[in-house]
């Protein structure tokens, strides 16, 4: 492991020029805010989206959008929050900026394809939301894009829609490929003096996890991507059966649908940890900072967060119960699924046997991560219920699951995002977050989002279906259910339009925030020692940290602070005479 | 205290320079990056497989087909093997004062490989003109999938060795140690990514031109088909 001597003395050519400074660039820390911002724009766009998608739930007929640009909406919604925010801002945003500052690197091990991972990314939300303005619109097949209807005539956007879908996640997994390289390089080969890979912070041990995952489920994207891309344009029967349309049958023939399922959930399902692991690893950092408390069980989080990722990959089928399998698969998956909350239950106790007799701070990071633990209690709980073949039956395609996995890898993995930029930001700009503003905003969204979501469950129950576009003339639907969706499509509203807060804060405090100086909450992690801060090219100053322990020393008994810097070394531990007698 | 445990000192990672980090770095991101590719083919073949079990599927392999004579491909084999070999004997000689016969190991192995690319093309245009176009079957539309996907990698390796050949060339005009290092290092990272090509080839080229059979059986032992 580990960087030499000779690297410290290595020359930083730092680029001058406002292009090569923050247009080219190839520092990690600009480009972590390239793709964060990126992220969060597109993600707005997938806001309003859905905002449009619950005018039309609530109140039908209310704004002018038909079956059509419903479908087209609710694809594009679900396709963009999963892959160009959420996925992008974890790996992309977080991994950018943390991994290196983190492990006491001077920048990604191959910075050039670093950047080209930015341009890539770039142009692939280009390209997804250039297929709003092609003949027949975005396609609307639904997230998952199951042939043969993706392709099929009579689906929104079966022709060009389509087409810039799939060449748009071809070009994404090019970028997440060439990024991940990077951060798993980066953290095996460019970590500094003493940084031994258990004394990493749990953020960078869940981005790493992460991107092993997506390096080698991605791949099954883009497979069935460029299959059914062929399937599209050439002609090719790789996924489409033997057809009829409009009385006349199709050239396709053979092709197997449930093959794309299989291929696609073999992604998918690893996509749910390739986002849910940096948010576990980002939280479990919060709750120790903020609880001044060392992590529970921090090599039991470092093992659960690694067989996660290692089981991720065995459940897969248990998004297809309802395609029809053998039973004895369906008892294997539901087996495998509901193994998987194990080690998720262990981490969950350890964030609660970390905040138990702590000293809790309830700053906005703070809250948001508690907030996390709660709803992703919630919709792993429910996960719980749709694990089980029996169960998701009756359940799958209702509202139940829109509930579940909104809970558990919509609101949970967003309430860290926003708790994490809440706490990096005066990292990156050297201000704090508005406080207040930052307070307000989260009660909205918190309890926004449960009173959006947690209704759901119960429509679920009623087995009011997912994705119709309309509820009418559905005798087994009972009135009150549209009470009840009015009521979601208010609170969704008001929480969407809450965002404006967040956005506001982050250009107002940019100019008007107090100074934060390098390491207000005083943690002990390298990002927080750096000389200057924001930190600058190279991050270090003329020498690289040396570590000498882990990154949870908080609340350390006799210790004259509260926290004890990876960076200090035994012997300069301030330790209280009195105490150390003991 | 529970703290002082966790603070020992690991020693150091032995001091080196700033090339080895910089070789390890590569070297550690082409294992990622030949492990994504490999759950890409992987993935691949599994559907290959799956698809195959269909009765619409009319293997290339059967004697009347164009794969019962695979003389042309064993042709294209050999220049990778060649390719990987030369590649691997010019990481060798490199190390040698005067840098032995790297030069020339290099051009052949690129030469080879140009070879292979021009070989496989010259399959598909045999393939398409005796009517076997990639949506007549789908056993054609893998075969062109598979081996034009496999040439892309190797396109993408060319890139890479015009690289190193371009480092080589400088180095040999104006000998540094920084562009020693550099170039070693480059032609290392192309021989494993060659050995890597070959062997995806060779499990591509087996499975391709095997019969119907084989794959009936693999699919059974994968509890796939019937």
């Amino acid at each position: 492991m580990a960087y030499a001597d000779d690297v410290e003395n290595e020359e930083l050519h730092e680029p001058t020029g406002f292009i090569w400074k923050y247009v080219w660039s190839q520092d990690h820390k600009v480009i972590a805010i390239q793709y964060s911002t990126t992220a969060i724009l597109v993600g707005l766009v997938a806001l309003v989206l859905s905002g449009m998608m619950r005018m039309q739930i609530g109140f039908p007929g209310s704004i002018d959008m038909d079956s059509t640009a419903y479908y087209q909406a609710m694809t594009m919604h679900g396709m963009i929050m999963v892959i160009y925010l959420l996925t992008a801002i974890f790996l992309g945003g977080f991994g950018n900026y943390l991994i290196p500052l983190m492990v006491g690197a001077r920048d990604m091990v191959f910075p050039f394809v670093n950047m080209l991972s930015f341009w890539f990314y770039l142009v692939s939300v280009l390209v997804l939301l250039a297929s709003f303005f092609v003949p027949g619109g975005p396609t609307g097949a639904g997230w998952t894009l199951y042939p043969p209807q993706a392709i099929t005539a009579g689906t929104p956007g079966s022709e060009w829609g389509i087409i810039l879908m799939l060449v748009s996640l071809i070009i994404f997994i090019i970028a997440a490929t060439m990024g991940g390289l990077n951060y798993v390089t980066t953290v095996l080969q460019a970590r500094t003096h003493g940084m031994t890979m258990f004394r990493m912070p749990l953020t960078v041990w869940g981005i790493f996890v992460a991107t092993i995952l997506a390096l080698l489920a991605f791949p099954a994207l883009f497979v069935s991507g460029v299959m059914m891309l062929l399937d599209q344009t050439i002609g090719t029967s790789f996924f489409m059966p033997d057809m009829m349309q409009f009385g006349s049958q199709l050239d396709y023939s053979g092709g197997s649908p449930i093959l794309f399922q299989h291929l696609f959930w073999f992604f998918g399902h690893p996509e749910v940890y390739i986002v849910a692991l940096p948010a576990f690893g980002l939280v479990s950092d919060l709750i120790s900072i903020h609880a001044r408390r060392s992590i529970f069980g921090y090599r039991m989080m470092v093992w659960a967060i690694v067989s996660i990722g290692v089981l991720s990959f065995v459940v897969w089928a248990h998004h297809m119960y309802v395609s029809g399998m053998n039973p004895y698969f369906g008892f294997f998956f539901a087996t495998t699924t509901l193994v998987i909350a194990v080690p998720t239950a262990l981490k969950v106790y350890n964030w609660l046997l970390t905040l138990w007799r702590g000293n809790i701070h309830l700053t906005v990071p703070m809250l948001y991560s508690l907030a996390f633990i709660v709803t992703f209690l919630v919709g792993g709980l429910t996960g719980l219920f749709l694990g089980n073949v029996v169960v998701d039956i009756p359940l799958s395609d209702t509202y139940f699951v829109v509930a579940h996995f909104h809970m558990v890898m919509g609101v949970a993995p967003i309430l860290v995002v926003f708790g994490s930029i809440y706490h990096w930001y005066p990292k990156m700009t050297g201000r704090m977050l508005h406080d207040g503003i930052g307070k307000l905003h989260f009660w909205i969204t918190f309890l926004g989002t449960y009173l959006i979501y947690f209704p759901m469950h119960y429509l679920g129950f009623l087995g009011m279906p997912r994705r119709y576009y309309a509820y009418e003339d559905y005798p087994f639907i009972p009135e009150s259910a549209q009470s009840l969706n009015a009521f979601i499509t208010v609170v969704a509203i008001v929480v969407g339009i809450s965002q404006l807060l967040f956005l506001f804060n982050l250009a107002y405090s940019y100019f008007k925030g107090a100074p934060s100086g390098g390491n207000p909450w005083r943690a002990t992690s390298l990002e927080w020692l750096t000389p200057e801060t924001p930190p600058k090219h190279g991050n270090w100053g003329t020498s690289l940290p040396v570590v000498h322990r882990w990154a949870y020393d908080y609340g350390v008994p006799g210790a004259e602070l509260d926290y004890v810097p990876q960076t200090t070394s035994p012997e300069e531990v301030p330790v209280h005479e009195s105490d150390h007698d003991e | 205290m529970l703290t002082q445990a966790r603070t020992t000192s690991l020693p150091f990672a032995a001091s080196s320079g700033y090339f080895d980090q910089r070789s390890a770095s590569a070297k550690t991101g082409l294992r990622f990056l030949m492990a994504a590719m490999s759950s890409m083919f992987f993935l691949f073949l599994l559907s290959y497989i799956l698809r195959s079990q269909v009765p619409d599927w009319e293997a290339l392999s059967e004697p009347w087909q164009p794969l019962a004579q695979t003389g042309q491909l064993w042709f294209n084999s050999a220049l990778l093997v060649v390719a990987s070999i030369s590649l691997e004997l010019a990481r060798r000689s490199i190390r040698q004062p005067d840098h032995g016969h790297s030069r020339g190991l290099l051009l052949l192995a690129g030469l080879s490989s140009f070879g292979f690319l021009v070989g496989q093309v010259a399959f598909w245009n045999f393939l398409t003109s005796r009517g076997f176009f990639a949506d007549s079957n789908p056993a054609n539309a893998f075969f062109f999938l598979l081996t034009g996907l496999h040439a892309l990698h190797v396109v993408g390796g060319l890139v890479a060795w015009i690289a190193a050949t371009v480092r080589l060339s400088r180095e040999r005009r104006q000998p540094t140690e920084e562009g020693l290092a550099l170039t070693k290092l480059s032609i290392e990272l192309c021989a494993t990514y060659w050995h890597f090509l070959l062997v995806v080839w060779m499990l591509l080229f087996a499975l391709l031109s095997s019969s119907p059979g084989t794959y009936a059986a693999i699919a059974k032992f994968c509890g796939l088909g019937d």
